[in-house]
């Protein structure tokens, strides 16, 4: 009982990190059908920014996170003019190449300035100590990070249903070509919501920088999880990535704490499977 | 082929092949299996190497086993068109089961290397079986995963891979029971070589033959060769279970003339950096590889003396600058400046 309650506690906080980190990553395929496997790399600097505003400049926590949800959908929306843009339909490999490219600039440029090392992030004291439940208590932080993830779930949820942009991404990702034709400015929208997704990238890679660890390989250590999630989950949808990140986060935390000496093992295993059985994610359109 | 239209056209771009109006299939087979001059010119450039370059024999042993791996992922990227991003599974798999075959069994190099192949042939043919049903992103998500795990199984079952310390102990007897390991690497550069030699002459018999030929109208068009009565995904897990073989051997070179393996052999990086060798070189070319990994090698061993942080960061923005400006790699901006100057003329 112990053990599961401790599991479920954490594999949720996991799962909410992987979540807000890849839902950005399943609009820029599922809209353009863009192999962007550079997406850890907005995370990575979501992360950077994050934790040398707070150790260097001292800035509070809330206030770096939303510092680097700006700068990074800033730089992403520059990058997506510029570069990704010119590859839109171009070929598979090409995409997957250019955005490798991405990934080593991005961690030698990192290693330069930062060092090797992690960085470790100091936590604010309201999120450092314990939050009594009477029945047993939990960790501040990660249940900080559940919460945060449930708001951020519920803000798009209600953005993609409820507004009129959520509308006109939603027919863009059915149906490009008719979206078009009546008048929707789909560049326009391709960037924002690129934007938007780098930056909760980066959003995510600030808030889970105690669980994954902010260093210069990132962007590829983690790669295959962001990838997983999403194809798991199915391309251009919120709800199919919210599923596969539990999945990865439940399946994960249970593995390493019921069998450490087989580690990520099993969920691979199962994510290999997964795929298999459906080759376009749970809550993909065939 | 000259009917089927190009599906791809900038991989068309890079296969330049037009067939003459009146030469029967056959014939124009035969015609491009012949050897020309100018493709004994790298194993020249290997030869001279020896005795010019004696300094450099172990950067020439690394650069001759990433030309195999290259070559070998060229069989399936280049030549079949599959995307993979997991290619370093099979060399590490070759290395692993290479090194701990010398560590465990016997020092014995051949048998070393057959052992390497055999155990990534084992491994492509089985993942090929189940991933080659897909295709796009979930293809290139299972190429991924399933390097992942055969990472995570040889960092966990540290008992006999050695985990994260690497592989110990591997001792490699003379090859032939003559010719020793020496200190210079003269033995590893003229074993490399002669693997390389062997693998070259296989993969372009194996290319020009119709098998080859079958792979480029599946990779043009896989629809129009399902309709024409190819099995299509046999032969797509038949290239893979020979290219997986290659690179195992290669991976087995490795282990073999460095004597340790480490995880980095099946790492995401690794991956990548042969993919980015083939393509700066020119993909499904077969020569491509030739070009790109001795460049890669050189270049790294250079630059990385200079601002060995920094190595990556320019692969990296050349990667970006060649995949927007010289599609093709630098045999494809060779052809188009010569096709230029022809045209002057």
């Amino acid at each position: 009982m112990e053990a599961l309650t401790s599991i479920l506690f954490h594999g949720l906080a996991y799962a909410m990190i992987l979540y807000i980190i890849s839902v950005g990553l399943s609009v820029t395929m599922g809209l353009m059908g863009f192999v962007n496997l550079a997406h850890g790399v907005f995370a990575m600097a979501g992360g950077y920014v994050t934790v040398t505003l707070m150790n260097r400049y001292a800035v509070p926590f809330g206030l770096a996170l939303l510092a680097a949800f700006i700068a990074v959908a800033l730089v992403s929306v520059i990058l997506e003019r510029t570069l990704y843009a010119r590859l839109y339909g171009a070929d598979e490999l090409e995409q997957v190449l250019f955005t490798i490219g991405l990934i080593f600039m991005a961690g030698a440029m990192v290693r330069y300035f930062w060092g090797p090392l992690p960085q470790p992030i100091t936590l604010p004291a309201a999120l450092s100590g314990q939050l009594d439940l009477g029945f047993r208590s939990f960790p501040m932080y990660r249940s900080f990070l559940i919460v945060v993830g449930f708001v951020l779930i519920a803000l798009l949820w209600f953005g993609v249903e409820r507004t009129n942009f959520g509308a006109q991404l939603r027919a863009a990702v059915d149906n490009r070509r008719m979206a078009e034709s009546i008048g929707i400015d789909t560049r326009r929208l391709f960037s924002l919501a690129f934007a938007l997704g780098s930056g909760l990238a980066a959003l995510g890679g600030g808030l889970g920088a105690d669980i994954l660890a902010i260093y210069p390989g990132y962007a590829t250590e983690y790669l295959v999880y962001f990838l997983m999630v999403v194809a798991i989950g199915g391309l251009g949808s919120l709800r199919g990535p919210f599923i596969a990140a539990l999945l990865l986060g439940f399946g994960d935390t249970a593995c390493k704490y019921l069998v450490p000496e087989l580690g990520s093992f099993f969920v691979f295993v199962a994510m290999i499977g997964l795929l298999l059985w459906r080759p376009s994610g749970l809550f993909g359109r065939a | 082929m000259a009917s089927v239209r190009p599906v791809r056209t900038s991989l068309t771009a890079l296969f330049n092949w037009r067939p003459s109006s009146n030469a029967s299939p056959v014939e124009t087979l035969i015609r491009r299996h012949r050897l020309r001059a100018i493709e004994l010119l790298p194993w020249i450039v290997a030869v001279a190497a020896y005795y010019f370059l004696p300094d450099y024999l172990s950067l020439g042993s690394q650069i001759l086993i990433m030309i195999l791996f290259a070559l070998s992922l060229d069989l399936v990227l280049g030549y079949a068109g599959i995307v993979t991003l997991g290619h370093s599974a099979f060399f590490g798999v070759g290395a692993y089961a290479a090194g701990i075959y010398a560590a465990r069994v016997s020092g014995e190099p051949l048998s070393g290397l057959l052992v390497g192949a055999c155990a990534a042939a084992a491994i492509g043919w089985i993942s090929g079986l189940i991933i080659l049903r897909t295709q796009g992103l979930a293809l290139l998500m299972l190429t991924l995963a399933i390097t992942a795990l055969l990472a995570e199984a040889a960092n966990k079952a540290s008992f006999i891979t050695g985990g994260a310390d690497g592989l110990q102990g591997v001792d490699i007897d003379p090859v032939l029971g003559i010719f020793r390991f020496d200190m210079f690497g003269r033995t590893a550069y003229v074993y490399c070589l002669a693997v390389l030699f062997l693998g070259w002459m296989f993969a372009r018999r194996l290319v020009h033959s119709p098998f080859g030929q079958s792979l480029i109208g599946i990779r043009e068009n896989a629809n129009r060769m399902h309709a024409i009565g190819s099995p299509v995904r046999r032969r797509l897990v038949t290239v893979y279970t020979i290219s997986a073989a290659l690179a195992g051997i290669a991976g087995a070179l490795l282990a073999q003339t460095t004597q340790f393996v480490g995880l980095t052999v099946l790492g995401f990086q690794r991956s990548g950096e042969i993919v980015i060798m083939l393509v700066f070189g020119g993909i499904g070319r077969l020569y491509g590889a030739f070009v790109g990994a001795s460049l890669y090698m050189i270049a790294q061993d250079q630059l990385a003396k200079l601002e060995p942080e920094f190595w990556y960061f320019w692969i990296g923005l050349l990667l970006v600058v060649l995949v927007m400006f010289a599609r093709g790699g630098v045999l494809g901006l060779i052809d188009r400046t010569l096709r230029l100057l022809r045209r002057r003329r």
